[in-house]
């Protein structure tokens, strides 16, 4: 059992979804950065996505484009983010850490060396968002030894051959992207991701989790319903962006309580726990 | 096998030249790259959409355009005689034109309804600008709002003809950024929007696309001078930003083995700078952006470096995928120019040639007078003038110190 499975798996026995929280690490500074990633647990994040800054996030919005240049600003890197995870896993021994970015940080790094230190710092998985499975095989390759997850990306885009090229070689969960567009954009209807999920689901038995446009517990709580996770980023970065870096702990993890609430809410209002 | 039968079969169904190339896109954009690639493929077997083609450069762009003998240039030198490939005087001043008239075509054969470009200096916003008016398309141009302040002429070329000049702020709001933000309405207006890139670079297929557009370079000079000359020229050369004129006069070339292949980047302030170039080959390392692993200027983390040059069309941080491949195998050798050197070969060629280049070939002719030397009296050496000096005559202006 990986991290992630055994995560999920409790989830699935708690009869309810996962909050993902997603944050960019050195942002808006490291230790600040590290205060909110260690408080993240606590404040109810089941599985914790850490961004790694990259200079052209060619497929983000503009919430975790400015992430990006505060963290870069800030002084970190690939390696800050390694650094950040290790330290995070030397206090939470069963939290999933997974890591997202962009493949040119990891290439130029090597994926041997990078999953290595991924291993040696006890992250789960990654999701390197410009490698398609046409081109992740060096990456895979160079996770399996380790065991680390490669987590892919399903989006509306998808179509029924694809997503049998999507799940194939992917680990730890998929993640369904619910709109066409960059990160932090409008949510999708709360039933065109049902019928995504139901979707899904048919074609694996991997744990869904559903992200891109959640920023309110509304739409958090919809898609908890049907999906095995929720993931929120550019809601916690913007409070990050919100003011002086000395109450950015507190507002970030305020949010993710909020949100957290609303995911962990959802299945029990509609009465039908698992 | 030897490799070297296959350079024109490049690149293999995976879009790789070698290593170079590939399909670097997230997830959402994979199925509309895998669209475009068959929608192409289509095209390309398709006599129509040649002919569409060849109609329009005849008649709306005026090609061929003409292989001119630079006489005095030549004389200059005293080495090997020079020709100009003349893809400046095409529709729009430049080469651009070339490519943007094959991507809308294309687009209407998908049924696409928009089209969006990037743009750095201008020029593709321009050349995209007029096919789409001419085609009665709306378009989108990105463009950087550094750009934006620096090339005020053709910003408000591209909204006589039409188009929508959307400003990018993003990172430090130049060519690079204006792609990345490119990309991202592409990502979200899968349905009904086109992408057209501006040089052979970009996701499978574009790098391929591009070239085979612009190959009409390559393809009239090789039957030119064979008709004035009567044999292959020595060497034949070319600017190099992302390098889609380079790749559309090599391609042709590539099976000539005796043809020698001359790249030149820009070099800005000098290589040795860190930051103060554009000469991805030259000055950096393989790395993945936009789409395509390449040449990229890049830091110790990976992050890409912005260029510089004098020459807003070469400042870019990578280069074509397939220029990567054929510095690596040797085919094709990469020079560079500095800021200096362009500006003089500019000077030169005003005076003796009575052409204002552009400063993106003015690269090129600044290493022009070295390689004629080197091949010698006798010899034959075509070089690209892909585009025309009028866009540039205030930033020379400028880097001399006159004002007007």
């Amino acid at each position: 059992m990986t991290r992630l499975s055994t995560r999920f798996a409790s989830l699935k026995r708690e009869g309810r979804a996962g909050l993902v929280a997603y944050i960019m690490a050195s942002d808006p500074d490291h230790e600040t950065c590290f205060e909110i990633l260690r408080g993240l647990p606590a404040a109810g994040a089941d599985v914790i996505e850490l961004g790694f800054p990259f200079s052209d996030p060619m497929a983000d919005g503009v919430s975790i484009q400015l992430a990006a240049q505060r963290a870069l600003k800030a002084g970190g890197s690939l390696r800050k983010t390694l650094d950040l995870a290790r330290r995070f896993r030397a206090e939470d021994q069963d939290t999933p850490l997974i890591l997202m970015g962009y493949a040119n940080p990891v290439e130029h790094m090597s994926y041997d060396v990078f999953s290595r230190e991924m291993a040696s710092a006890g992250a789960d998985g990654a999701i390197i968002v410009d490698l398609p499975p046409e081109e992740d095989a060096p990456l895979r390759a160079a996770f399996a030894p380790h065991d680390l997850s490669i987590i892919r990306l399903a989006t509306p885009t998808t179509n029924d051959n694809r997503l049998t090229k999507v799940l194939e070689g992917a680990s730890g969960f998929l993640y369904y992207v619910s709109v066409a567009g960059v990160t932090g954009t409008n949510a999708a209807s709360t039933e065109a991701v049902q019928n995504a999920v139901t979707r899904l689901k048919r074609a694996t038995k991997l744990p869904i989790a559903v992200g891109f446009g959640v920023r309110e517990p509304e739409a958090a709580r919809a898609i908890a319903r049907t999906a095995d996770a929720v993931v929120v980023g550019s809601a916690f970065v913007d409070e990050i962006a919100a003011g002086g870096s000395e109450q950015a702990v507190e507002r970030v993890l305020r949010k993710v309580k909020q949100l957290s609430e609303a995911v962990r809410s959802a299945r029990a209002k509609e009465g039908t726990p698992a | 096998m030897d490799v070297r039968r296959n350079w024109q079969d490049l690149p293999d169904s995976n879009g790789r030249f070698g290593q170079y190339g590939g399909r670097f896109v997230a997830e959402t954009l994979m199925p509309l790259i895998l669209d475009l690639e068959r929608a192409y493929r289509d095209a390309q077997a398709d006599p129509a959409f040649a002919a569409t083609m060849d109609d329009f450069w005849t008649h709306y762009v005026g090609r061929p355009s003409p292989l001119y003998f630079a006489e005095r240039l030549t004389d200059h030198f005293g080495g090997a005689k020079i020709y100009f490939k003349r893809d400046e005087l095409n529709h729009t001043g430049a080469h651009k034109i070339n490519n943007c008239l094959g991507q809308v075509l294309l687009a209407l054969r998908m049924g696409k309804t928009r089209i969006i470009a990037e743009t750095g200096a201008g020029q593709h916003g321009v050349a995209t600008a007029t096919v789409c008016a001419r085609f009665g398309l709306p378009c989108v141009v990105f463009m950087g709002a550094t750009d934006i302040e620096r090339q005020k002429p053709n910003v408000f070329r591209m909204k006589l003809l039409g188009a929508e000049v959307r400003p990018v702020t993003s990172g430090a709001a130049t060519l690079k950024d204006a792609m990345n933000e490119a990309l991202r309405d592409w990502v979200t207006n899968v349905h009904d929007t086109f992408y057209c890139i501006g040089t052979a670079a970009g996701p499978h297929p574009y790098p391929e696309m591009v070239r085979d557009f612009q190959s009409v370079i390559g393809r009239e000079a090789r039957a030119q001078i064979l008709e004035r000359e009567g044999r292959l020229p020595d060497a034949v050369m070319a600017c190099i930003g992302g390098g889609s004129n380079a790749i559309g006069l090599f391609h042709p070339f590539l099976d000539d083995e005796e043809v020698k292949l001359y790249g030149v980047e820009a070099a800005g302030l000098g290589l040795n700078t860190i930051d103060k170039h554009a000469a991805a080959i030259n000055g950096g390392k393989p790395g993945v952006l936009h789409g395509n692993r390449t040449y990229l200027l890049q830091d110790d983390d990976g992050q890409i470096i912005e260029g510089h040059s004098i020459s807003a069309g070469l400042d870019y941080p990578g280069v074509g995928p397939e220029h990567s491949y054929l510095s690596d195998i040797g085919r094709a050798k990469y020079l560079s120019a500095t800021d200096d050197e362009a500006l003089e070969a500019f000077k030169l060629c005003a005076r003796l040639e009575g052409i204002l280049p552009a400063l993106e070939p003015s690269h090129a002719l600044a290493r022009v007078g070295e390689v004629a030397k080197e091949i010698g009296k006798g010899g034959l050496l075509i070089m690209n003038l892909c585009g025309r000096g009028d866009k540039d005559v205030f930033t020379v202006a400028d880097a001399l110190g006159v004002k007007i």
